[in-house]
């Protein structure tokens, strides 16, 4: 197997875009004919197989950027031209990609070359050393520094991680984080560089047989050695939720240098939220428009029915059915805010589902009301109310968070006043539902008391023009400023 | 010194200057010969690169037809750009192996070669971090997008002279929002002819090789 890697087309380059692969997996492959394309400014460029063979394996798909010398591909040279006997001198885990390696090479050794170990028999490639001037230095696009480089001897490699080649990023940052000397570090990378399956081989190593199944798990070196302490110090600032876990005058100064940083594997929800938020931000053009709303006459209604509707239904009557409502009337009105993007077509989605924002204990999830235009002030109130109860305990059915249209997150009743909330993907808007607080307003030419709340609609550029935002926002508004429905 | 042989090309549709370039291209891969720098007008033009964005396409491809715009996908870097009457495209092979093998320096290179020619009629041509191109004033005057294979170049740059620049409504050039501007519109009463000269000489002196002007009989 030959790996084929992201080549370094300049000085300053440090990341390729892969656009393009020339091959598909299990495709043959000549030496030299065009492989991928990449992109890296303006330019383009075609890379060619650094060795004959099938195309084994495409480790980055297209449209995907990566740091230079990542591993990209790998090529099986066996029943190609560069064809060899499975000597098993070759066979060790820092076997060089040897028959990348013209052994007797006319042109001049680079200077990591010094003293190359004598060629294994049978001479891989040997074709290679007989090409023409243009192409017979190397495979690839003729440069040492490219595709798969010349290896250097196996017991250099182990010598020193430096006269392994340049290391990537992400290893250079596995090391670190690991506290791993990568002097130790077997390279079975394109020229024995380091990659991140030896890293992780290693740290498996490290940690003995079990371990090998958890490879991703920091190596103990960096695990606090005293974690009490240091868990008190990082909850004090939320000691009202914990005053109990680590009072402050349990507090004992550590007597050893101790860890500056902590570190704890993010939980799947965690990761899912960051991927998400991460991905929306990508995808959509975010813009938010702020609207003030006069909420004095929902606040009325909903002050006059409040005791009843507890009395009489079992549940409290916040503000949010009410912009529920709103937003439904809102979103029959216009259409193009209860939409997807899917390639480039708009998909106008017949059933309005809306999500809502429930904050849990250490992660957020938008359940969804259902067909929430078929829903009244009380048929909206039980569905959040139930929705958001059972968010909480862990028991929504996984239909219960999918297909949502559009999204309300109410972060008013934390205090917030506006926010700009990140789209939930692959819908096209959010409403971001401010705290409804009295505030002194002018009304012809008098100030009165109003109760007013700001809302805030999250839009994707791509399909929503700023004019229509405002629109939506207005019509949301206007039905909460002429409430006319009766919530009992 | 390296030697690199210019000519103009003259008027040429897309199709064919890009075969023209492909078979250079195979010849100079081969040694056969020296760098190239063509220089072409192409008729009214759309071309998509290939990481392109065909919604930077504002008009149907009909409607294109029906303005007579042809429209070509293409293998080099960039996005959507127009070509057209009054704009030079400039279309350098060279060998970057004899050169620098460096993609970024050989982009900054060609508005390097623009920069100083622009400057030679009096237009203050720059760079916009980030924004490959030759700017001026806040408006993009000439677009560059470059295909490599094996260290040699093909496609380049179009600088507008005097582009109608009512054509780039038809596009979001290069994906960005940006105004185009041409030296026609900035005041510079400059022919094809004399911008060519300095396009060459510029190129000779930026890539440090003798420019040999070539006949067009001779080229095609």
């Amino acid at each position: 197997m030959t790996d084929v890697v992201m080549p370094q087309m300049g000085e300053s380059i440090v990341e390729g875009t892969l656009t393009k692969w020339l091959k598909k997996p299990g495709e043959h492959v000549e030496r030299d004919e065009p492989l991928f394309e990449i992109s890296t400014d303006k330019v383009d460029t075609e890379i060619p197989a650094p060795v004959a063979g099938t195309l084994a394996e495409v480790l980055v798909e297209e449209g995907k950027t990566v740091g230079i010398n990542t591993v990209v591909g790998r090529i099986n040279e066996a029943g190609g031209d560069g064809a060899r006997p499975q000597s098993p001198a070759q066979q060790g885990p820092a076997a060089p990609p040897a028959a990348a390696v013209p052994p007797q090479r006319p042109a001049p050794s680079p200077p990591a070359q010094t003293s190359p170990p004598p060629p294994p028999a049978p001479a891989p490639n040997a074709h290679a050393a007989a090409q023409g001037q243009e192409l017979g230095v190397r495979p690839g696009m003729g440069e040492p520094d490219f595709v798969s480089s010349p290896a250097p001897a196996p017991e250099a490699m182990q010598r020193a991680g430096e006269s392994q080649g340049p290391l990537s990023p992400l290893v250079r940052r596995m090391a670190r984080e690991n506290n791993i000397d990568l002097n130790g570090v077997k390279g079975t990378g394109a020229g024995g560089r380091i990659t991140k399956q030896d890293v992780e081989a290693y740290i498996a190593q490290q940690k003995g047989a079990p371990a090998a199944a958890q490879p991703r798990q920091p190596a103990p070196a960096v695990r606090p050695a005293a974690p009490a302490p240091q868990k008190a110090a990082q909850q004090a600032p939320q000691a009202p939720q914990t005053p109990v876990e680590a009072p402050p005058d349990s507090y004992t100064p550590p007597t050893r240098a101790q860890a500056k940083t902590r570190i704890e594997p993010m939980s799947t929800m965690r990761m899912k939220i960051a991927e998400h938020m991460v991905l929306s931000q990508r995808v959509s053009a975010h813009v938010t428009t702020v609207h003030k709303v006069d909420m004095t006459k929902v606040a009325k209604m909903r002050d006059r029915h409040r005791d009843d509707f507890q009395a009489r239904y079992g549940i409290s009557l916040t503000y949010l059915p009410f912009v529920a409502r709103a937003t439904v009337e809102a979103l029959r009105t216009y259409p193009l805010l209860n939409a997807s993007i899917e390639g480039n077509n708009i998909i106008y989605h017949n059933e309005i589902n809306i999500g809502i924002a429930v904050a849990l204990e250490n992660g957020l999830i938008v359940p969804v009301i259902r067909n929430a235009d078929e829903k009244n002030v009380l048929g909206l109130q039980r569905a959040i109310v139930d929705l958001a109860a059972r968010a909480r305990s862990r028991h929504l059915k996984p239909d219960e968070v999918q297909g949502g249209t559009f999204s309300i997150t109410n972060f008013g009743s934390f205090g917030s006043v506006f926010a700009t909330p990140v789209i939930n993907q692959p819908q096209v808007a959010i409403l971001g539902v401010g705290m409804v607080e009295k505030s002194p307003v002018v009304i012809d030419d008098a100030i009165g008391i109003r109760s007013i709340s700001y809302l805030s609609l999250t839009f994707d550029h791509r399909l929503v023009d700023g004019a229509l935002a405002d629109q939506f926002t207005a019509k949301v508004k206007s039905v909460l400023e002429n409430w006319s429905e009766e919530v009992l | 010194m390296r030697s690199c042989c210019w000519r103009d090309v003259g008027r040429l549709e897309y199709g064919e200057a890009f075969e023209l370039q492909k078979a250079l291209v195979a010849e100079r891969k081969r040694g056969e010969i020296p760098d190239q720098f063509l220089l072409v007008e192409h008729p009214h033009t759309i071309t998509l690169g290939r990481n392109g964005h065909l919604e930077n396409l504002l008009a149907r491809e009909e409607v294109l037809a029906q303005a007579g715009i042809a429209f070509h996908h293409t293998d080099r870097g960039g996005d959507i750009t127009y070509h057209g009457p009054g704009q030079i495209v400039g279309y350098p092979i060279v060998h970057l192996r004899e050169w620098k093998r460096d993609v970024v320096a050989y982009v900054r290179a060609i508005e390097q070669v623009m920069i100083e020619a622009l400057a030679d009629f009096g237009i203050a041509g720059g760079r916009v971090s980030g924004m490959t191109g030759v700017w001026t004033g806040g408006k993009k005057i000439a677009a560059i997008g470059v295909h490599i294979s094996r260290w040699v170049t093909s496609h380049g740059f179009a600088l507008n002279v005097t582009t109608d620049l009512s054509y780039f409504q038809y596009i979001v050039p290069c994906g960005l929002v940006k105004p185009v501007t041409s030296m026609a519109a900035l005041g510079a009463a400059a022919s094809r002819e004399d911008v060519m000269g300095r396009l060459a000489f510029h190129f000779g002196r930026v890539f440090q090789c003798e420019m040999v002007e070539a006949s067009v009989s001779a080229a095609v």
